[in-house]
């Protein structure tokens, strides 16, 4: 275990951010995203949960694949350059790292999505515990730890340090390059953090949610229930929930055109969009319920299903949060145990 | 809000409608949700309390549709949104029961978190808010905890009701256009710093846009899949300040200014005010005018006047 003063956590990113790109939570416009760490860049390691998760890291919100240039009649194909430096990004927390996991199952399964691959392969993830969890948090209702996170480097911020522990061979290499500015501590006051966070997650509302019944088992008497009916109404449609999201993994590809070339992009999509996953011949699901439905059924029934039981949902209570309507996945989850179905 | 329920709950069996369209009780004191009761026995979930901020006129162009009557709970500010979709006859008075019910100004759990407050576990809707976290007790006065667009309020007045249920307030503490004025007063630079940074939070999710009740296409130009670009992604900060310029002037001269959009977003952009910037212009350029007040008015920008402002106003920069 090792530590470092509050007071030379600049020095700190400093370090990290001269061998490579750090990302980290900073304050913009009030508000707190991921972003590149920078000189004048605010900081914010006390909100516990960033808008956007740290999917962007890995998966951005928009990014090109590759281009077509048109000279005369000769066309030729630039494929966008893969991730080849290695990078940070600091103050995950437990619920994110789960989610690029989840993440890992649809991407670096076959066919291995090389522009995912790359990014999480020279991508070092330095987590932060929750000292902090909040009344949206589920994460243990999935058997995540936000006390002790996964992650290549594990931190705890106290009053006054941060406390670091390497667990990766990533994270020895990172722990190298800054050693000069960490110096060495015992477990005390992380075991005791730790401990305070354990109380805290007990008292959280919905930390012991129960999933039973949510399965591949369990496929086609959920599709069917009527309970959508009602759940969906005031569903705006919007894809604010499927944004904030660690886990949503939709994309969409499209072509752009420059005026004398193409540059074909990946966007995310969201299930609750009219045009998603629009083919020759329609739509699939052409109602604001099935693509409510949708939604839930994918991270609580289908994923499952298709990757050994991991739900792809890891309980950071972001859509909670954030949905204009209040509606979210833990009234979905506990209307469907009220019914008992 | 037991009165309410209950008359609610008359209509409903007399027949006099065929649902209601109110909130239904959260998890929380805090997150009601918008919801179609068409029983005795989902009535029971009926609620209305200070949190109730949803905006429900736009839920009616889909109950117009619907047979029988939506008996629809609206608050003073969102009778303006109502009247002005039927102003577009994007609904069906004939379809609607209104209930104009009392507001004294409504609530944001946002405004409760961004008081410093983590880990809510309970919150009362009284003045001022006793909230229980799970780190300690604390207290929010009323004011500082109420939407943005309360504190520019239009007034205690339904502009269009069957019947009345409780009282209202007006909460108003605070000068409409202030902020608009301010941003006119800033450089050129100082402007586009501002609006990069807000818009750059921009995450296309369209929240915005889909509870707005001025954007009542049945299908938004930005939803086309003729289009190079999506509508879903912030491919580059240029396009994510053009969708939200494009669609501020989409809704000019017809938005109410009723704030959904500034409510909705994650991101916490103050979106009305590119909208108040044109309502501001407006009232200059065509005379004092409120979208929603008087069904019968003529709109600004769509009736034409021969003493209309020429165009050349806007090549001189506008009104400032």
């Amino acid at each position: 275990m090792k530590k470092i003063a509050i007071t030379k956590l600049n020095d700190l990113y400093a370090a990290i951010a001269q061998n490579q790109s750090l990302l980290l939570p900073i304050k913009r416009a009030g508000q707190t995203n991921f972003g590149i760490w920078t000189e004048d860049a605010e900081v914010d390691l006390q909100t516990l949960k960033t808008v956007k998760s740290a999917k962007d890291a890995f998966f951005p919100q928009s990014e090109n694949l590759y281009t077509c240039y048109k000279d005369g009649k000769k066309i030729s194909i630039a494929p966008e350059k893969l991730q080849e430096e290695s990078f940070v990004v600091f103050g995950m927390k437990g619920c994110d790292v789960r989610g690029a996991m989840v993440l890992d199952k649809v991407f670096l399964a076959n066919p291995v999505d090389n522009y995912y691959a790359a990014r999480r392969e020279h991508g070092i993830i330095v987590s932060l515990a929750c000292s902090q969890p909040e009344e949206s948090c589920f994460c243990k209702a999935f058997g995540i730890d936000c006390a002790e996170p996964e992650g290549d480097v594990v931190t705890w911020l106290t009053a006054d340090y941060l406390y670091w522990k390497p667990v990766t061979e990533k994270g020895e290499a990172l722990t190298a390059q800054v050693a000069d500015l960490l110096e060495d501590a015992d477990d005390k006051a992380v075991s005791e953090q730790k401990a305070a966070i354990a109380a805290t997650v007990e008292k959280l509302p919905y930390a012991n949610i129960s999933l039973e019944g949510w399965n591949g088992d369990a496929l086609k008497e959920k599709f069917d229930s009527p309970l959508w009916e009602q759940l969906y109404k005031p569903c705006l449609a919007c894809g604010t929930c499927t944004f904030v999201c660690p886990t949503c993994q939709c994309y969409d590809i499209k072509d752009y055109d420059t005026g004398n070339g193409i540059q074909r992009y990946r966007c995310w999509d969201s299930c609750m969009y009219s045009d998603f996953t629009m083919m020759a011949h329609g739509n699939n699901r052409n109602s604001q319920m099935q693509r409510f439905r949708q939604r839930f059924m994918h991270k609580l029934v289908y994923f499952p299903a298709n990757n050994d039981g991991m739900y792809s949902c890891v309980g950071c209570g972001r859509c909670v949060d954030k949905c204009p309507s209040h509606l979210n996945i833990l009234k979905v989850i506990k209307a469907f145990g009220k019914e008992g179905k | 809000m037991q009165g309410l329920k209950a008359r609610a709950l008359e209509l409903l069996n007399d027949g006099t409608v065929s649902r209601v369209l109110g909130w239904k009780i959260g998890e929380n004191t805090y997150d009601p949700e918008p919801a179609f009761f068409e029983t005795a026995e989902a009535m029971e979930q009926f609620v209305y309390n200070n949190f109730c901020a949803a905006n429900l006129s736009k839920y009616m162009i889909e109950a117009s549709k619907l047979e029988g009557k939506t008996l629809v709970c609206l608050k003073p500010c969102d009778s303006y949104s109502f009247n002005q979709l039927l102003a577009e006859h994007r609904i069906d008075r004939e379809k609607a029961y209104i209930i104009g019910v009392g507001c004294k100004g409504k609530l944001s759990i946002e405004k409760v978190k961004q008081s410093g407050l983590k880990g809510i576990l309970s919150v009362t809707d009284t003045d001022p808010l006793k909230v229980e976290t799970l780190y300690g007790d604390a207290e929010v006065a009323y004011k500082d905890a109420m939407l943005d667009r309360c504190h520019v309020c239009k007034g205690k007045e339904h502009v269009v009701y069957d019947e009345l249920y409780g009282e209202s307030e007006d909460t108003s503490d605070a000068d409409r256009f202030e902020q608009v004025r301010a941003i006119e007063a800033m450089s050129p630079e100082e402007k586009f710093a501002f609006f990069q940074a807000e818009l750059s939070k921009c995450i296309r999710c369209n929240a915005c846009r889909n509870v707005c009740p001025a954007c009542s296409c049945r299908k938004c130009v930005f939803d086309s899949n003729k289009f190079d670009s999506a509508q879903k992604a912030n491919v580059d900060s240029f396009e994510e300040k053009m969708f939200h310029i494009i669609r501020a002037f989409h809704v000019a001269g017809r938005c109410t200014d009723c704030g959904e959009c500034s409510r909705v977003c994650p991101q916490g952009i103050p979106l009305h005010l590119f909208n108040r910037k044109f309502i501001k212009d407006i009232n200059a350029l065509y005379g004092e005018y409120q979208a929603g007040a008087d069904v019968d008015a003529k709109g600004p920008l769509t009736s034409f006047t021969t003493e209309d402002a020429e165009p050349g106003v806007v090549s001189q920069g506008g009104i400032v």
